[in-house]
């Protein structure tokens, strides 16, 4: 991990609202695992005073120029306006001088194919999954994505995820793309037909919730991937904790979400805690 | 030799002493927003900097507030963290292996519940040969003991600066609240007490409101308001105290580029604290100190301490 301070390659408007942007990092693609994520500098002036956290949505080289030169190698990330931060962001241009931190935190833990993997992403929170099924699809995995969203709007780079070999599953609250309904639905069905599977998650807290609950009750593997307010990134302002399983008045466990996630094994979370946390939307920033 | 010529060859002497310490530039970053100086490793040389000061530490392992803890305003954070921290015997276990390691004055700042855990942090500090000073916090807002109490009554702050002077047998900086009419009263009070430095401001008491759930932005209610937004008070609190009493000061409140923290060197302050900007760029105590030399050269001074305290009235 280390401060680059670098530019902007390009930062497109991908859906009303949702951006992708890719940022000049070299060297940054061999040190970065699915499920990590960067502090990333909006601007050199103030405002914003922090920076905002983003998960990787991939990382990659450009085409080669014609000049001689190693390829150039970038981060991606997959963002939506929800503030001020953000909005600064989309008014970004190729060029633009900006700084990032990376890559940062603990990333999904993977190691065999065995069963299916699922992985749940819900609006914005698709974001850290992609470079996730990159990888297991490289491993020779089977990946499958359930994807949900508000309207179709909110369902973002499905085509990639196809384009890698994923089977993908939509589902849009209003009906307007995919099944109408919850993608949580959609997973409870997957989940009978494949009771071997293991779920990677990402989203609204309301869904991550439920994501939990049900693969609880089928007793199948999950990790999450939270998001949670940060100054630092590096886990020394301690501002970004969550409460761990267990954790009580007397016997209190807080980990930084930073440092010891942003992913966890679902078991590993308080989650009658997390549920009244109503505000994370994972990746968004 | 031209001008630029011999500029450039004299460099300006940048080491500065505090309480007996002797640190190699005035920059170190302020307690609870460098960790235990290993989280901050990976991005900066901490052989380059002043001095690394430690998150609080306390007797027993402390949880902290819940959560959020913190939330952004204009130029400025609020935090209500509640100095959560691994404990002193922790510390000592797991921490101080790293620290050994680094040549670089690490000044331990801790606190108490009670009086009498103060003073037993502080007989506990003696046992490290490594730390160089330790830094007493009477000045946290966020929880009921630990620190507030005993900062805004200046007999009580006295009485703890007594306490924890009797048993501690290192240089002892005491950190100042500004939640207070005027901080000169308790500047002075722990001066007399026994403190070998001062160190202000701590945060300011502030709260922030999301209006759209009508609940406070940070489970604590209210928290520290860190930053720049917060600079020209802690400048003048400061150059108030450096008017007050004689041992040193070191200033702290908002520091993002070394023209802030020349302006705490002018009013008076032997040294300074950064704390927020740190989370904002984690190298930049670097780019603080390397200014401060730079203006030292084109002022054409060849020791910084010739700034502290250069204030023109």
């Amino acid at each position: 991990m280390k401060n680059y301070r670098t530019k902007i390659i390009s930062n497109q408007e991908i859906s009303p609202g949702y951006f992708r942007m890719k940022i000049l990092a070299p060297d940054f693609g061999e040190k970065a695992h699915p499920g990590q994520f960067i502090m990333f500098r909006v601007q050199r002036s103030l405002p914003p005073l922090l920076r905002r956290p983003f998960g990787i949505f991939q990382t990659g080289s450009l085409p080669a120029d014609c000049d001689g030169l190693p390829p150039k190698e970038f981060v991606e990330i997959v963002y939506k306006v929800v503030g001020s931060g953000t909005s600064i962001m989309a008014e970004l241009h190729e060029g633009d001088r900006v700084e990032l931190l990376g890559p940062l935190g603990n990333g999904f833990d993977y190691t065999s194919c065995e069963g299916e993997k699922i992985l749940v992403g819900g609006g914005i929170g698709l974001v850290p999954l992609y470079m996730l099924a990159g990888e297991l699809i490289a491993k020779g995995c089977s990946v499958r994505l359930l994807m949900g969203g508000r309207t179709r709007d909110d369902i973002l780079a499905v085509t990639e995820f196809e384009r890698l070999g994923v089977e993908t599953y939509i589902s849009t609250d209003d009906g307007s793309l995919g099944e109408g309904g919850l993608v949580t639905q959609v997973l409870e069905r997957k989940l009978q037909e494949y009771p071997d599977a293991e779920v990677f998650t990402c989203g609204p807290m309301p869904m991550l919730s439920v994501v939990h609950d049900i693969c609880t009750d089928y007793k199948v593997p999950l990790q999450v991937s939270l998001e949670e307010s940060m100054a630092c990134g590096v886990g020394a302002c301690l501002g970004c904790v969550v409460k761990g399983a267990g954790h009580t008045e007397e016997n209190p466990s807080y980990l930084c979400s930073c440092k010891v996630g942003p992913v966890f094994k679902s078991q590993y979370l308080d989650w009658a805690a997390l549920g009244q946390n109503d505000d994370s939307c994972g990746g968004c920033a | 030799m031209n001008e630029l010529d011999k500029k450039v060859v004299k460099r300006p002497n940048m080491s500065v002493e505090i309480a007996g310490i002797k640190l190699r530039n005035p920059v170190m970053p302020a307690s609870g927003t460098f960790g235990y100086g290993e989280e901050y490793a990976p991005f900066l040389d901490l052989e380059e900097i002043g001095a690394i000061v430690t998150k609080g530490l306390s007797l027993k392992p402390k949880a902290g507030n819940p959560t959020p803890r913190i939330a952004e305003t204009t130029s400025g954070m609020l935090n209500a963290i509640g100095l959560q921290n691994v404990g002193i015997d922790a510390f000592i276990e797991h921490k101080m292996p790293f620290l050994r390691t680094v040549n670089t004055p690490v000044i331990a700042n801790f606190f108490g519940n009670t009086l009498e855990e103060y003073g037993e942090v502080a007989k506990r500090l003696n046992d490290i040969p490594e730390i160089a000073a330790a830094e007493l916090n009477i000045s946290c807002p966020n929880v009921k003991q630990g620190g507030i109490v005993f900062g805004t009554d200046p007999k009580a702050a006295s009485e703890v600066v007594r306490l924890v002077r009797k048993n501690l047998q290192k240089p002892l900086i005491v950190k100042l609240t500004p939640n207070v009419t005027d901080i000169t009263v308790v500047a002075r009070a722990v001066e007399e007490a026994g403190a070998d430095a001062i160190a202000c401001i701590n945060t300011l008491t502030g709260m922030s409101v999301d209006i759209h759930t009508r609940k406070p932005r940070i489970a604590n209610r209210t928290g520290g308001l860190s930053g720049p937004a917060i600079r020209p008070v802690a400048v003048r609190m400061v150059h108030q105290v450096v008017q007050t009493v004689s041992v040193p000061v070191i200033g702290i409140g908002g520091i993002m580029r070394a023209m802030d923290a020349l302006e705490f060197l002018i009013v008076g302050a032997s040294a300074v604290q950064v704390g927020t900007a740190n989370f904002v760029d984690p190298a930049v105590m670097l780019t603080i100190i390397d200014g401060i030399e730079e203006f030292c050269l084109d002022e054409g001074i060849d020791d910084v301490r010739q700034l502290i305290g250069s204030l023109k009235l």
